[in-house]
Protein backbone atom coordinates (compact mmCIF):
# COMPACT_ATOMS: atom_id res chain seq x y z
CA UNK A 1 0.00 0.00 0.00
CA UNK A 2 1.68 3.59 -0.95
CA UNK A 3 2.23 6.02 1.85
CA UNK A 4 0.94 9.54 1.27
CA UNK A 5 1.46 12.94 2.69
CA UNK A 6 -2.24 12.99 4.05
CA UNK A 7 -2.52 14.05 8.13
CA UNK A 8 -6.26 13.49 8.99
CA UNK A 9 -8.15 14.07 12.11
CA UNK A 10 -10.37 11.06 12.99
CA UNK A 11 -13.78 11.61 15.40
CA UNK A 12 -15.05 7.64 15.20
CA UNK A 13 -18.12 6.21 16.92
CA UNK A 14 -16.77 3.64 19.51
CA UNK A 15 -19.39 1.46 20.98
CA UNK A 16 -18.88 -1.55 22.87
CA UNK A 17 -22.37 -2.92 22.70
CA UNK A 18 -25.87 -2.40 21.95
CA UNK A 19 -26.15 -2.16 25.81
CA UNK A 20 -23.79 0.88 26.65
CA UNK A 21 -23.22 4.12 25.63
CA UNK A 22 -21.12 5.15 22.73
CA UNK A 23 -19.01 8.53 22.35
CA UNK A 24 -16.84 9.83 19.40
CA UNK A 25 -13.16 8.91 19.66
CA UNK A 26 -10.52 11.49 18.48
CA UNK A 27 -7.77 9.75 16.42
CA UNK A 28 -4.87 11.33 14.48
CA UNK A 29 -3.61 9.75 11.18
CA UNK A 30 -0.47 10.83 8.96
CA UNK A 31 0.88 9.32 5.71
CA UNK A 32 -2.05 8.57 4.49
CA UNK A 33 -2.48 8.14 0.65
CA UNK A 34 -4.83 10.22 -1.38
CA UNK A 35 -4.76 6.82 -3.42
CA UNK A 36 -6.09 5.02 -0.27
CA UNK A 37 -9.83 4.09 -0.30
CA UNK A 38 -11.69 5.06 2.76
CA UNK A 39 -11.74 1.62 4.16
CA UNK A 40 -7.80 1.44 3.66
CA UNK A 41 -7.25 4.24 5.25
CA UNK A 42 -9.40 2.71 8.54
CA UNK A 43 -7.41 -1.02 7.52
CA UNK A 44 -4.09 1.91 8.98
CA UNK A 45 -5.79 3.13 11.79
CA UNK A 46 -6.64 0.08 12.82
CA UNK A 47 -3.23 -1.75 12.50
CA UNK A 48 -1.63 1.69 14.30
CA UNK A 49 -4.23 0.79 17.23
CA UNK A 50 -3.41 -2.75 17.23
CA UNK A 51 0.09 -1.70 17.50
CA UNK A 52 -0.67 0.10 20.37
CA UNK A 53 -2.73 -2.91 22.14
CA UNK A 54 -5.69 -0.94 21.36
CA UNK A 55 -9.15 -2.51 20.20
CA UNK A 56 -9.49 -2.29 16.70
CA UNK A 57 -12.93 -0.36 15.20
CA UNK A 58 -14.99 -2.66 13.90
CA UNK A 59 -16.68 -1.99 10.78
CA UNK A 60 -18.52 -3.76 8.14
CA UNK A 61 -16.91 -4.67 4.89
CA UNK A 62 -16.72 -7.44 2.26
CA UNK A 63 -16.69 -7.00 -1.42
CA UNK A 64 -14.44 -3.53 -1.22
CA UNK A 65 -15.69 -3.50 -4.99
CA UNK A 66 -18.97 -1.21 -3.99
CA UNK A 67 -21.24 -4.29 -5.07
CA UNK A 68 -21.69 -6.33 -1.69
CA UNK A 69 -23.66 -3.53 -0.23
CA UNK A 70 -21.58 -4.61 3.40
CA UNK A 71 -19.94 -0.74 4.01
CA UNK A 72 -22.09 1.24 5.79
CA UNK A 73 -20.52 4.47 6.97
CA UNK A 74 -22.30 7.53 8.18
CA UNK A 75 -18.95 10.27 6.66
CA UNK A 76 -19.27 13.79 8.22
CA UNK A 77 -23.42 13.92 7.87
CA UNK A 78 -23.90 11.74 4.94
CA UNK A 79 -24.00 7.79 4.45
CA UNK A 80 -20.96 6.32 2.18
CA UNK A 81 -19.77 9.65 2.42
CA UNK A 82 -19.47 13.20 0.35
CA UNK A 83 -19.48 11.69 -3.07
CA UNK A 84 -22.70 10.57 -5.25
CA UNK A 85 -23.33 7.09 -6.43
CA UNK A 86 -20.54 5.08 -4.68
CA UNK A 87 -20.36 2.93 -1.62
CA UNK A 88 -17.91 3.87 1.17
CA UNK A 89 -15.08 1.16 -0.13
CA UNK A 90 -15.40 2.70 -3.38
CA UNK A 91 -14.90 6.42 -1.73
CA UNK A 92 -11.29 7.35 -1.84
CA UNK A 93 -9.01 9.63 0.02
CA UNK A 94 -8.25 12.14 -2.82
CA UNK A 95 -12.07 13.34 -2.12
CA UNK A 96 -10.99 14.61 1.28
CA UNK A 97 -8.29 17.18 1.96
CA UNK A 98 -4.73 17.45 4.05
CA UNK A 99 -6.04 18.21 7.86
CA UNK A 100 -9.48 17.55 7.54
CA UNK A 101 -11.40 16.66 10.58
CA UNK A 102 -13.66 13.68 9.68
CA UNK A 103 -16.68 12.55 11.43
CA UNK A 104 -17.47 8.91 10.87
CA UNK A 105 -21.06 7.44 12.58
CA UNK A 106 -22.69 4.14 12.09
CA UNK A 107 -26.17 4.34 10.49
CA UNK A 108 -28.75 5.34 13.01
CA UNK A 109 -32.36 3.49 13.19
CA UNK A 110 -34.32 2.04 16.14
CA UNK A 111 -34.51 -1.14 13.12
CA UNK A 112 -30.66 -1.56 13.18
CA UNK A 113 -29.33 -1.60 16.29
CA UNK A 114 -25.48 -1.17 16.56
CA UNK A 115 -23.63 -4.37 17.14
CA UNK A 116 -20.14 -2.45 18.11
CA UNK A 117 -18.34 0.62 17.18
CA UNK A 118 -19.72 0.97 13.12
CA UNK A 119 -21.12 -2.32 12.66
CA UNK A 120 -25.27 -2.49 13.04
CA UNK A 121 -27.39 -5.70 12.80
CA UNK A 122 -29.74 -4.84 9.07
CA UNK A 123 -31.03 -8.06 9.63
CA UNK A 124 -34.65 -6.22 9.26
CA UNK A 125 -33.99 -5.79 5.69
CA UNK A 126 -33.49 -9.66 5.50
CA UNK A 127 -36.96 -10.70 7.59
CA UNK A 128 -38.59 -7.42 5.18
CA UNK A 129 -37.04 -9.85 2.13
CA UNK A 130 -37.97 -13.30 3.84
CA UNK A 131 -41.98 -11.34 4.28
CA UNK A 132 -42.09 -11.59 0.56
CA UNK A 133 -39.39 -10.34 -1.97
CA UNK A 134 -39.63 -13.68 -3.62
CA UNK A 135 -41.36 -15.70 -6.24
CA UNK A 136 -42.87 -19.23 -5.87
CA UNK A 137 -41.84 -21.05 -8.42
CA UNK A 138 -42.07 -25.68 -9.16
CA UNK A 139 -38.61 -27.09 -9.39
CA UNK A 140 -37.75 -28.53 -12.68
CA UNK A 141 -35.68 -26.81 -15.43
CA UNK A 142 -36.00 -23.05 -16.43
CA UNK A 143 -38.28 -22.84 -19.21
CA UNK A 144 -36.76 -20.87 -22.46
CA UNK A 145 -36.22 -17.09 -21.66
CA UNK A 146 -38.04 -15.64 -24.68
CA UNK A 147 -40.72 -17.59 -23.86
CA UNK A 148 -41.76 -14.79 -21.83
CA UNK A 149 -41.47 -11.36 -23.45
CA UNK A 150 -40.98 -8.55 -21.56
CA UNK A 151 -41.09 -5.10 -22.61
CA UNK A 152 -37.34 -3.47 -22.79
CA UNK A 153 -38.01 -0.39 -20.80
CA UNK A 154 -39.99 -2.90 -17.99
CA UNK A 155 -37.13 -5.23 -18.50
CA UNK A 156 -34.85 -2.06 -17.60
CA UNK A 157 -36.98 -0.44 -14.86
CA UNK A 158 -36.95 -3.79 -13.51
CA UNK A 159 -33.40 -4.31 -13.41
CA UNK A 160 -32.65 -0.97 -12.37
CA UNK A 161 -35.09 -1.39 -9.00
CA UNK A 162 -32.51 -4.44 -8.85
CA UNK A 163 -28.94 -2.90 -8.19
CA UNK A 164 -30.20 -1.95 -4.69
CA UNK A 165 -27.52 -4.14 -2.73
CA UNK A 166 -29.42 -3.30 0.60
CA UNK A 167 -26.92 -1.54 2.02
CA UNK A 168 -29.24 1.12 4.06
CA UNK A 169 -27.73 4.12 3.10
CA UNK A 170 -31.62 5.34 2.36
CA UNK A 171 -32.70 4.42 6.24
CA UNK A 172 -29.39 5.67 7.60
CA UNK A 173 -29.75 9.38 5.87
CA UNK A 174 -33.58 9.65 5.89
CA UNK A 175 -34.75 11.93 8.42
CA UNK A 176 -37.47 9.79 10.05
CA UNK A 177 -35.40 6.17 9.39
CA UNK A 178 -37.55 5.11 6.99
CA UNK A 179 -36.99 2.00 4.85
CA UNK A 180 -39.43 2.64 2.08
CA UNK A 181 -36.76 2.95 -0.85
CA UNK A 182 -35.09 -0.25 -0.22
CA UNK A 183 -38.53 -2.36 0.24
CA UNK A 184 -40.48 -0.36 -2.72
CA UNK A 185 -36.88 -1.85 -4.78
CA UNK A 186 -37.47 -5.17 -3.55
CA UNK A 187 -41.05 -5.58 -4.44
CA UNK A 188 -40.64 -3.36 -8.40
CA UNK A 189 -38.06 -5.75 -8.84
CA UNK A 190 -40.38 -8.31 -8.89
CA UNK A 191 -43.66 -6.63 -9.30
CA UNK A 192 -41.97 -5.04 -12.93
CA UNK A 193 -41.90 -8.87 -14.46
CA UNK A 194 -44.08 -11.22 -15.81
CA UNK A 195 -42.87 -13.67 -13.01
CA UNK A 196 -43.94 -11.36 -10.10
CA UNK A 197 -47.61 -10.84 -10.77
CA UNK A 198 -49.18 -14.03 -9.16
CA UNK A 199 -47.84 -12.69 -5.74
CA UNK A 200 -47.60 -9.00 -6.21
CA UNK A 201 -50.58 -7.84 -4.37
CA UNK A 202 -49.61 -10.34 -1.61
CA UNK A 203 -46.37 -9.69 -1.59
CA UNK A 204 -46.62 -5.37 -1.18
CA UNK A 205 -49.22 -6.60 1.70
CA UNK A 206 -46.37 -8.69 3.82
CA UNK A 207 -43.33 -6.89 2.88
CA UNK A 208 -45.20 -3.33 4.14
CA UNK A 209 -46.30 -4.97 7.48
CA UNK A 210 -43.23 -6.69 8.16
CA UNK A 211 -41.29 -2.97 7.50
CA UNK A 212 -43.81 -1.59 9.79
CA UNK A 213 -43.16 -4.59 12.34
CA UNK A 214 -39.18 -3.81 12.57
CA UNK A 215 -39.96 -0.13 13.31
CA UNK A 216 -38.91 1.92 10.17
CA UNK A 217 -40.36 5.48 10.15
CA UNK A 218 -42.60 7.19 7.65
CA UNK A 219 -41.62 8.39 4.64
CA UNK A 220 -42.32 12.13 4.08
CA UNK A 221 -41.16 12.34 0.63
CA UNK A 222 -38.02 14.40 1.31
CA UNK A 223 -35.88 12.36 -1.57
CA UNK A 224 -33.06 12.09 0.47
CA UNK A 225 -32.84 8.72 0.02
CA UNK A 226 -32.69 8.82 -3.73
CA UNK A 227 -29.84 11.03 -3.78
CA UNK A 228 -27.92 9.54 -1.16
CA UNK A 229 -28.44 5.96 -2.66
CA UNK A 230 -24.91 4.72 -4.58
CA UNK A 231 -26.59 2.42 -7.06
CA UNK A 232 -29.37 5.10 -7.71
CA UNK A 233 -32.58 3.79 -6.76
CA UNK A 234 -35.21 6.23 -7.72
CA UNK A 235 -38.36 7.47 -5.90
CA UNK A 236 -40.83 6.11 -8.53
CA UNK A 237 -40.43 2.88 -6.46
CA UNK A 238 -41.99 4.42 -4.05
CA UNK A 239 -44.73 5.77 -6.08
CA UNK A 240 -45.29 1.68 -7.13
CA UNK A 241 -45.06 0.61 -4.32
CA UNK A 242 -47.91 3.31 -2.77
CA UNK A 243 -50.27 2.46 -5.79
CA UNK A 244 -48.89 -1.53 -5.39
CA UNK A 245 -50.74 -0.85 -1.75
CA UNK A 246 -53.40 0.86 -2.50
CA UNK A 247 -54.36 -1.32 -5.16
CA UNK A 248 -54.09 -4.39 -2.78
CA UNK A 249 -56.00 -3.15 0.07
CA UNK A 250 -58.95 -1.11 -2.08
CA UNK A 251 -59.32 -3.17 -5.23
CA UNK A 252 -57.82 -6.57 -4.85
CA UNK A 253 -59.70 -9.07 -2.69
CA UNK A 254 -57.20 -10.74 -1.11
CA UNK A 255 -55.97 -9.79 2.17
CA UNK A 256 -52.99 -11.05 3.76
CA UNK B 1 -57.89 -10.13 9.03
CA UNK B 2 -61.06 -9.00 7.08
CA UNK B 3 -62.20 -6.22 4.68
CA UNK B 4 -59.76 -3.47 3.98
CA UNK B 5 -57.10 -4.54 7.23
CA UNK B 6 -54.70 -2.11 7.96
CA UNK B 7 -55.31 -0.02 4.87
CA UNK B 8 -54.91 3.43 6.78
CA UNK B 9 -53.36 1.75 10.00
CA UNK B 10 -50.35 1.14 8.30
CA UNK B 11 -47.19 3.35 7.66
CA UNK B 12 -48.70 3.63 3.58
CA UNK B 13 -52.29 3.99 4.53
CA UNK B 14 -51.27 6.98 7.16
CA UNK B 15 -49.52 8.76 4.50
CA UNK B 16 -52.47 8.40 2.21
CA UNK B 17 -54.02 10.21 4.63
CA UNK B 18 -51.93 12.80 4.78
CA UNK B 19 -51.65 13.03 1.40
CA UNK B 20 -55.56 13.04 0.92
CA UNK B 21 -56.38 15.19 3.36
CA UNK B 22 -53.35 17.59 2.19
CA UNK B 23 -55.13 17.64 -1.35
CA UNK B 24 -58.74 18.65 0.11
CA UNK B 25 -57.17 21.71 2.09
CA UNK B 26 -55.13 22.50 -0.88
CA UNK B 27 -58.68 22.75 -3.04
CA UNK B 28 -59.80 24.66 0.05
CA UNK B 29 -57.39 26.82 -0.09
CA UNK B 30 -58.11 28.16 -3.70
CA UNK B 31 -61.94 28.83 -3.17
CA UNK B 32 -60.49 30.66 0.24
CA UNK B 33 -58.03 32.81 -1.73
CA UNK B 34 -60.16 33.39 -4.69
CA UNK B 35 -63.71 34.69 -2.79
CA UNK B 36 -61.34 37.00 -0.43
CA UNK B 37 -59.52 38.62 -3.52
CA UNK B 38 -62.64 40.14 -4.09
CA UNK B 39 -61.73 43.26 -2.02
CA UNK B 40 -59.56 43.81 -5.02
CA UNK B 41 -62.59 45.21 -6.97
CA UNK B 42 -61.86 48.03 -4.76
CA UNK B 43 -65.90 48.96 -4.48
CA UNK B 44 -65.80 49.24 -0.92
CA UNK B 45 -66.43 45.53 0.14
CA UNK B 46 -69.22 45.22 -1.73
CA UNK B 47 -69.08 42.66 -4.13
CA UNK B 48 -66.65 40.90 -0.84
CA UNK B 49 -69.63 41.12 1.55
CA UNK B 50 -71.62 39.22 -1.00
CA UNK B 51 -69.30 36.30 -1.22
CA UNK B 52 -68.39 36.53 2.61
CA UNK B 53 -72.63 36.53 3.08
CA UNK B 54 -72.89 33.42 0.41
CA UNK B 55 -70.24 31.51 2.24
CA UNK B 56 -71.89 32.40 5.99
CA UNK B 57 -75.29 31.05 4.86
CA UNK B 58 -75.45 28.49 2.03
CA UNK B 59 -76.30 25.13 4.10
CA UNK B 60 -74.27 23.18 1.53
CA UNK B 61 -71.64 25.48 2.22
CA UNK B 62 -71.53 25.30 5.93
CA UNK B 63 -71.84 21.51 6.06
CA UNK B 64 -68.48 21.75 4.38
CA UNK B 65 -67.20 23.97 6.64
CA UNK B 66 -67.85 21.13 8.96
CA UNK B 67 -65.63 18.57 6.72
CA UNK B 68 -62.84 20.95 5.85
CA UNK B 69 -62.40 21.16 10.51
CA UNK B 70 -62.64 17.55 10.44
CA UNK B 71 -59.75 17.30 7.48
CA UNK B 72 -57.89 20.21 9.12
CA UNK B 73 -57.65 18.19 12.24
CA UNK B 74 -57.46 14.54 10.68
CA UNK B 75 -54.14 16.70 8.90
CA UNK B 76 -52.77 17.58 12.15
CA UNK B 77 -53.36 14.57 14.55
CA UNK B 78 -51.94 12.58 11.69
CA UNK B 79 -48.74 15.18 11.06
CA UNK B 80 -48.66 14.12 15.13
CA UNK B 81 -48.70 10.77 15.11
CA UNK B 82 -46.07 10.26 12.13
CA UNK B 83 -43.95 12.38 13.71
CA UNK B 84 -43.98 11.14 17.17
CA UNK B 85 -43.27 7.71 15.53
CA UNK B 86 -40.53 8.62 13.11
CA UNK B 87 -39.37 10.24 15.60
CA UNK B 88 -38.85 6.52 18.27
CA UNK B 89 -37.40 5.50 14.13
CA UNK B 90 -33.97 7.42 15.53
CA UNK B 91 -33.68 6.90 19.10
CA UNK B 92 -29.93 7.87 19.18
CA UNK B 93 -29.41 11.30 16.63
CA UNK B 94 -26.76 11.58 14.77
CA UNK B 95 -23.44 13.93 15.83
CA UNK B 96 -23.27 15.24 12.09
CA UNK B 97 -26.18 15.35 9.67
CA UNK B 98 -25.82 17.21 6.46
CA UNK B 99 -29.22 17.15 5.61
CA UNK B 100 -28.77 20.03 3.10
CA UNK B 101 -26.48 18.01 0.91
CA UNK B 102 -29.54 15.78 0.02
CA UNK B 103 -32.65 17.67 0.40
CA UNK B 104 -34.57 20.59 0.59
CA UNK B 105 -34.87 22.34 3.83
CA UNK B 106 -38.52 22.72 4.19
CA UNK B 107 -38.71 19.30 2.67
CA UNK B 108 -37.08 18.17 5.88
CA UNK B 109 -39.30 20.80 8.05
CA UNK B 110 -42.84 20.27 7.24
CA UNK B 111 -43.82 19.94 10.95
CA UNK B 112 -41.75 23.07 12.10
CA UNK B 113 -43.95 24.76 9.03
CA UNK B 114 -47.24 23.67 10.24
CA UNK B 115 -46.74 24.18 13.45
CA UNK B 116 -46.34 27.63 12.72
CA UNK B 117 -49.62 27.59 10.61
CA UNK B 118 -51.46 26.45 13.18
CA UNK B 119 -50.46 28.85 15.41
CA UNK B 120 -51.47 31.39 12.81
CA UNK B 121 -54.61 29.66 12.09
CA UNK B 122 -55.59 29.59 15.97
CA UNK B 123 -54.87 34.05 15.02
CA UNK B 124 -57.14 33.72 12.40
CA UNK B 125 -60.02 32.06 13.28
CA UNK B 126 -60.03 34.10 16.57
CA UNK B 127 -59.89 37.18 14.01
CA UNK B 128 -62.08 36.74 11.45
CA UNK B 129 -63.70 33.29 11.93
CA UNK B 130 -65.37 33.86 15.45
CA UNK B 131 -66.27 37.22 14.71
CA UNK B 132 -68.64 36.57 11.39
CA UNK B 133 -69.60 33.06 13.30
CA UNK B 134 -70.35 33.59 16.80
CA UNK B 135 -69.63 37.35 17.89
CA UNK B 136 -71.05 39.11 14.93
CA UNK B 137 -70.16 41.83 12.49
CA UNK B 138 -71.30 44.66 14.22
CA UNK B 139 -72.10 47.13 10.84
CA UNK B 140 -73.68 45.78 7.59
CA UNK B 141 -72.82 47.62 4.23
CA UNK B 142 -74.77 49.34 1.38
CA UNK B 143 -76.39 46.13 0.28
CA UNK B 144 -77.18 45.31 4.22
CA UNK B 145 -75.02 42.48 4.18
CA UNK B 146 -72.71 41.97 7.34
CA UNK B 147 -69.80 44.31 6.37
CA UNK B 148 -66.90 41.76 6.94
CA UNK B 149 -65.23 43.94 4.36
CA UNK B 150 -65.56 46.41 7.56
CA UNK B 151 -63.75 43.81 10.59
CA UNK B 152 -60.73 42.99 7.90
CA UNK B 153 -60.27 46.72 7.46
CA UNK B 154 -60.09 47.63 11.13
CA UNK B 155 -58.20 44.20 11.74
CA UNK B 156 -55.52 44.70 9.59
CA UNK B 157 -54.66 48.74 11.20
CA UNK B 158 -52.53 46.88 13.19
CA UNK B 159 -48.75 46.38 12.07
CA UNK B 160 -47.78 43.66 14.25
CA UNK B 161 -51.05 41.52 13.02
CA UNK B 162 -50.25 42.34 9.09
CA UNK B 163 -46.42 41.25 10.41
CA UNK B 164 -48.09 37.91 11.45
CA UNK B 165 -50.09 37.73 8.72
CA UNK B 166 -47.15 38.45 5.86
CA UNK B 167 -44.70 35.95 8.33
CA UNK B 168 -47.10 33.10 8.23
CA UNK B 169 -47.93 33.45 4.47
CA UNK B 170 -44.28 32.12 4.38
CA UNK B 171 -44.71 29.21 5.88
CA UNK B 172 -47.78 28.45 4.00
CA UNK B 173 -45.78 28.95 1.08
CA UNK B 174 -42.91 26.86 1.64
CA UNK B 175 -45.09 24.24 3.51
CA UNK B 176 -47.06 24.06 0.12
CA UNK B 177 -43.94 23.80 -2.07
CA UNK B 178 -43.52 20.32 -0.44
CA UNK B 179 -46.41 19.51 0.00
CA UNK B 180 -48.15 19.70 -3.34
CA UNK B 181 -45.64 17.57 -5.05
CA UNK B 182 -45.28 15.17 -2.01
CA UNK B 183 -49.06 14.38 -1.74
CA UNK B 184 -48.97 12.93 -5.33
CA UNK B 185 -45.63 11.08 -4.91
CA UNK B 186 -47.83 9.26 -1.76
CA UNK B 187 -50.62 8.71 -3.43
CA UNK B 188 -48.41 6.82 -5.84
CA UNK B 189 -48.18 9.38 -8.88
CA UNK B 190 -45.46 9.59 -10.26
CA UNK B 191 -45.30 9.21 -14.11
CA UNK B 192 -42.75 10.65 -16.45
CA UNK B 193 -45.42 12.05 -18.55
CA UNK B 194 -46.99 14.05 -15.45
CA UNK B 195 -44.28 14.84 -13.23
CA UNK B 196 -43.34 18.14 -14.53
CA UNK B 197 -46.52 19.37 -14.80
CA UNK B 198 -46.86 17.98 -11.11
CA UNK B 199 -44.23 20.16 -10.16
CA UNK B 200 -44.34 23.05 -11.75
CA UNK B 201 -48.16 23.04 -10.97
CA UNK B 202 -47.08 22.79 -6.83
CA UNK B 203 -44.40 25.48 -7.52
CA UNK B 204 -46.69 28.13 -9.09
CA UNK B 205 -49.70 27.17 -6.88
CA UNK B 206 -47.64 27.84 -3.66
CA UNK B 207 -46.27 31.06 -5.16
CA UNK B 208 -49.28 32.52 -6.40
CA UNK B 209 -51.71 31.61 -3.14
CA UNK B 210 -49.45 32.82 -0.85
CA UNK B 211 -49.24 36.03 -2.70
CA UNK B 212 -52.19 36.87 -2.84
CA UNK B 213 -52.69 36.11 0.36
CA UNK B 214 -49.85 38.09 1.66
CA UNK B 215 -51.49 41.29 -0.78
CA UNK B 216 -54.54 41.29 1.23
CA UNK B 217 -53.51 42.81 4.39
CA UNK B 218 -50.35 44.88 2.88
CA UNK B 219 -53.13 46.31 0.42
CA UNK B 220 -55.59 47.42 3.37
CA UNK B 221 -52.89 48.35 5.69
CA UNK B 222 -51.08 50.35 2.75
CA UNK B 223 -54.42 52.16 2.31
CA UNK B 224 -54.17 50.57 -1.21
CA UNK B 225 -58.40 49.90 -1.31
CA UNK B 226 -60.84 51.56 0.35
Amino acid sequence: MSTGNMNLTLKVWRQKNNNTKGALVDYKLSGISPDMSFLEMFDVLNEDLINKGEEPVVFDHDCREGICGMCSMFINGRPHGPKDLVTTCQLHMRSFNDGDTIVVEPWRAAAFPVVKDLTVDRSAFDRVIAAGGFISVNTGNAQDANNLPIPKMQADAAFEAAACIGCGACVATCKNASAMLFVSAKISQLALLPQGQPERYRRVQSMVAQMDAEGFGNCTNTGACEAECPKGISLENIARMNRDFATSKFISEETV
Amino acid sequence: MSGFGNAFSSSIGKKFIMGITGLFLILFLIVHCFINALIFINDGGLTFNIGAHFMATNWLIRAGEVVLFIGLLVHIFQALRLTLQNQKARPVKYAVNDGKANSKWYSRSMGLLGTLLLIFLVVHLKDFWVVSRFTGIPTVDANGHEDLYAVMREKFQDPVRVAVYILAMFSLCYHLLHGFASAFQTLGWNHSKYNGIIKGLGVWYSIIISILFAAMPIAVYAGLIN
